[in-house]
Parts: structure tokens; C-alpha cells; sequence
């Protein structure tokens, strides 16, 4: 995929959040922005890495559960019965918009989202997350602001393309944005090229105006 | 346990290398007896009953066999790959969510690891294994915790009566001492 230069990328994930996604307790959506966001960072992924080797050695340091009885030879069995192991997957260089984590919920690149227009130009595409946290695919035109809004929770906005700024400065592609309870903001996708973001929330956000919070049951953000 | 632990990450990495290249059911045994028991206690103890846990510790186990061509030793010592199977699979089997895993780097077809590397990524594994022990008994719960509890930082924040903003701090202290003992 084109990948933007890892250099450019200057808002990255808190380290709670990857080590929660390494311990795997965060929901669906969030699971999917950080790995998706780490399919672009090479900092935040080798981060990632050592919270595994976190896991990996409490495993080891783990006390034991007894095994059953025929538990070896049991596994055996499954393994005699599962065939040749799994080819690595060829390494398939092209270029896409979109994380291959996103393209696997999408069924494939931009061009296979099914938009859905939410006023003033935006689209969005929700994304089938299981469990309480939304994840939706956002299309911002260039110029363009999402209307003022405060969280309830906490949102994470991830730019796959374009740019877009707020008063937390700006955000290019492979940027993440993290947003929380203490903060309201009016994102505004810079002019020359349309925003597209991953964004995720684990609740409903709150709109100061009061169109948009009418809108909010239809629109499921 | 004192014998477990002198058998080094460095040895884990020829018991793959074994079942890799040949096949080898003595050295998935050896691997078997000393990791099944640990992947079954991490899954009871994040709500698996001992029938799943049973279950999901042969699956975890036997993945290892299949996927054993796609460890790369210079990454990850064999407990953190370990640990990264039965997370996914209690992921899946305990709270039937799908595990979004990063795009593989574009780095094409890897040649066979460094041997200097992969002794290296061992060692510091072990490093930290070394770190993560001697730490205070509270941060360690709480690390343990975040890990096998299935709590997220707020619930841990409830479970102690202790602020959000102490707990992250205790982690982050205690992940900064990880990160100094392995420089
Ligand atoms: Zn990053
Ligand atoms: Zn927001």
C-alpha cells in the first residue's frame, strides 16, 4: 500500500491504549483504529511489540492449570487431522487507501464503501464491530467542518487521507487523534483534498448544535 | 518452576525451529508440557471455564504447530508468540469480538533471521521477564491485571479505590523501569 512516511506521523497512540490492545481487553472498534494505525507506524508498532513481550512473560511466570489426561495426544490428533500448516499469505504490494485492517471490514479499498450522506457534504460508513463501541469510516470535503462536539467517552479519529484541524493542532494522514471527556472541538478538513478518517467512540457523542443531535438516533454517531 | 526458567528462550526457539523444519512430536511435546499448563491457567483466569480452557489450550497449542513457519525469533521470544496465540483465541472464544491485527510490513519474503538478532531479542526477553519479577508487588498486580484480569484501566481504577490518574502513572513507571532494563 502507499504508505505515508512513518516521519510524518506526529500524533500517535497513548501507551495505555497499546498496552491494552496487546492484553486485548479494549472493544472491537478500538482494536480495529490501533491496528490500523499500526499498520502505518513503525514506532508505535515496535511499542506494541514490547507490550506483548510484557504478556509473554507474565505467561511464563503464570501459575499452571492441569492439562487432561490424553490433552497431548488429543492435540496431536488435531494437528495430524488439520492437514499442511498455512502458507504466509503472499505479500501483495499495491497501493490502497485503506489499512488492509479497515479493507477486511470494508470488503475492500475506498471505492467498495457504502456512504451514507449526514449533511454538509460529510458521509459516513458505519463498520459491522461487534460489541458497544461504533466504528465508522468518515468522508470529510475539503474546507468543510463536523459540527462542534463534545464525548461522553472516548473517541479516537484516525486520518487515512487529507488532513484536518482542530485547537489540538493538525492531524495528516496516519495521525491519530484522541479525544476525551475534557474535549470539544470543531474538526475542519483542510482545504485541497477531502478528509477521509477512521473514527471510534465508545459512546454517543454530544452536539452543541441542535440539528445535528436530532440527527444523532438516525445516525447512529 | 527454578527448572523452567533455566531452560532459556534461546532453547524454546530450536523446539520451533524442530517442528518447523522437521516435523518433530518429542520437541512439540517438550514445548507442550511446559506452555499448555500456563496458556489453561491464563484462560481460566480470564473466565474460561476448565472445559474451554482445556479446549482452547490444545487449539493454542496446535497453532503453534501450524503457524510454526511464521515465527520470526528475531521478533519475539516463543512465550511472547505464545501469549499473542491465546490472547486472539480468548478474544475469540470468550468475547466473540474479532482481533484486527496490523497489515503485514511490505518487507517481502524474509530471509532466514540474524542469528546475532535473534540472540539478542532473546536475551532482552528474558531481561524483562528478569524486570517485570523484581518489581513492587503492587505495580506487578496491576500489570497482571491489565493482563489476565480482563479489566480495563478504569475497572482497575474501581476494583483498588485508587484515581485513574495514579494507576497510569504506576503502569507507565513500571513500564519505564521495563524500558530501562532493557537498554
Ligand atoms: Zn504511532
Ligand atoms: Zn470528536
Amino acid at each position: 500500500m502507499t504508505k505515508p512516511m512513518n516521519n510524518d506521523i506526529t500524533h500517535h497512540l497513548s501507551p495505555q491504549l497499546l498496552m491494552a490492545y496487546s492484553a486485548g481487553t479494549l472493544p472491537e472498534a478500538f482494536d480495529l483504529i490501533v491496528a490500523s494505525h499500526l499498520s502505518l507506524c513503525d514506532q508505535c508498532r515496535a511499542e506494541a511489540e514490547s507490550y506483548d513481550a510484557v504478556g509473554g512473560a507474565l505467561l511464563e511466570d503464570e501459575p499452571t492449570a492441569e492439562m487432561a489426561e490424553d490433552s497431548l495426544a488429543a492435540t496431536l490428533r488435531m494437528i495430524r487431522m488439520g492437514g499442511e500448516p498455512d502458507e504466509p499469505a503472499p505479500a501483495r504490494p499495491g497501493t490502497h487507501v485503506l489499512p488492509r485492517p479497515i479493507r477486511d471490514y470494508v470488503g475492500g479499498d475506498l471505492d467498495a464503501v457504502r456512504w451514507q450522506n449526514v449533511g454538509r457534504g460529510v458521509r459516513q460508513a458505519l463498520l459491522p464491530v461487534n460489541g458497544d463501541a461504533r466504528a465508522r469510516l468518515l468522508h470529510i470535503p475539503a474546507g468543510t467542518a463536523v459540527p462542534d462536539h463534545g464525548h461522553q467517552g472516548l473517541e479516537l479519529t484516525l486520518v487515512l487521507r487529507g488532513a484536518f484541524s482542530d485547537t489540538d493542532g493538525r492531524f495528516g494522514p496516519g495521525d491519530v487523534e484522541i479525544a476525551d471527556q475534557e474535549i470539544e472541538h470543531t474538526p475542519v478538513a483542510e482545504e485541497g483534498e477531502d478528509c477521509i478518517c477512521l473514527a471510534v467512540t465508545d459512546a454517543p457523542l454530544r452536539f452543541s448544535g441542535l440539528m445535528p443531535r436530532l440527527a444523532q438516533p438516525f445516525l447512529k454517531i | 518452576m527454578a527448572e523452567d526458567r533455566a531452560q532459556g528462550a534461546s532453547e524454546w526457539v530450536d523446539h520451533v525451529v524442530r517442528i518447523r523444519d522437521a516435523r518433530d512430536e518429542a520437541a512439540f511435546a517438550e514445548l507442550f508440557a511446559h506452555f499448555a499448563p500456563r496458556v489453561k491457567a491464563f484462560l481460566i483466569r480470564s473466565g474460561a471455564d476448565d472445559g474451554l480452557a482445556e479446549e482452547c489450550a490444545q487449539e493454542v497449542m496446535a497453532t503453534l504447530w501450524q503457524k510454526a513457519h511464521l515465527f520470526d525469533p528475531a521478533r519475539a521470544s516463543v512465550s511472547t508468540w505464545v501469549f499473542t496465540i491465546a490472547r486472539n483465541r480468548r478474544i475469540d472464544a470468550l468475547r466473540r469480538q474479532r482481533r484486527p491485527e496490523p497489515e503485514d510490513l511490505p518487507w517481502g519474503p524474509e530471509a532466514e533471521p540474524q542469528q546475532d538478532d535473534v540472540l539478542a531479542l532473546q536475551q532482552d526477553s528474558e531481561r524483562l521477564a528478569e524486570a517485570l519479577r523484581s518489581l513492587p508487588e503492587k505495580q506487578r498486580v496491576l500489570i497482571e491485571r491489565a493482563y489476565f484480569g480482563e479489566l480495563s484501566h478504569s475497572e482497575i481504577a474501581e476494583e483498588t479505590g485508587l484515581p485513574l490518574g495514579t494507576i497510569k502513572s504506576r503502569i507507565r513507571l513500571a513500564l519505564d523501569r521495563l524500558r530501562h532494563a532493557l537498554r
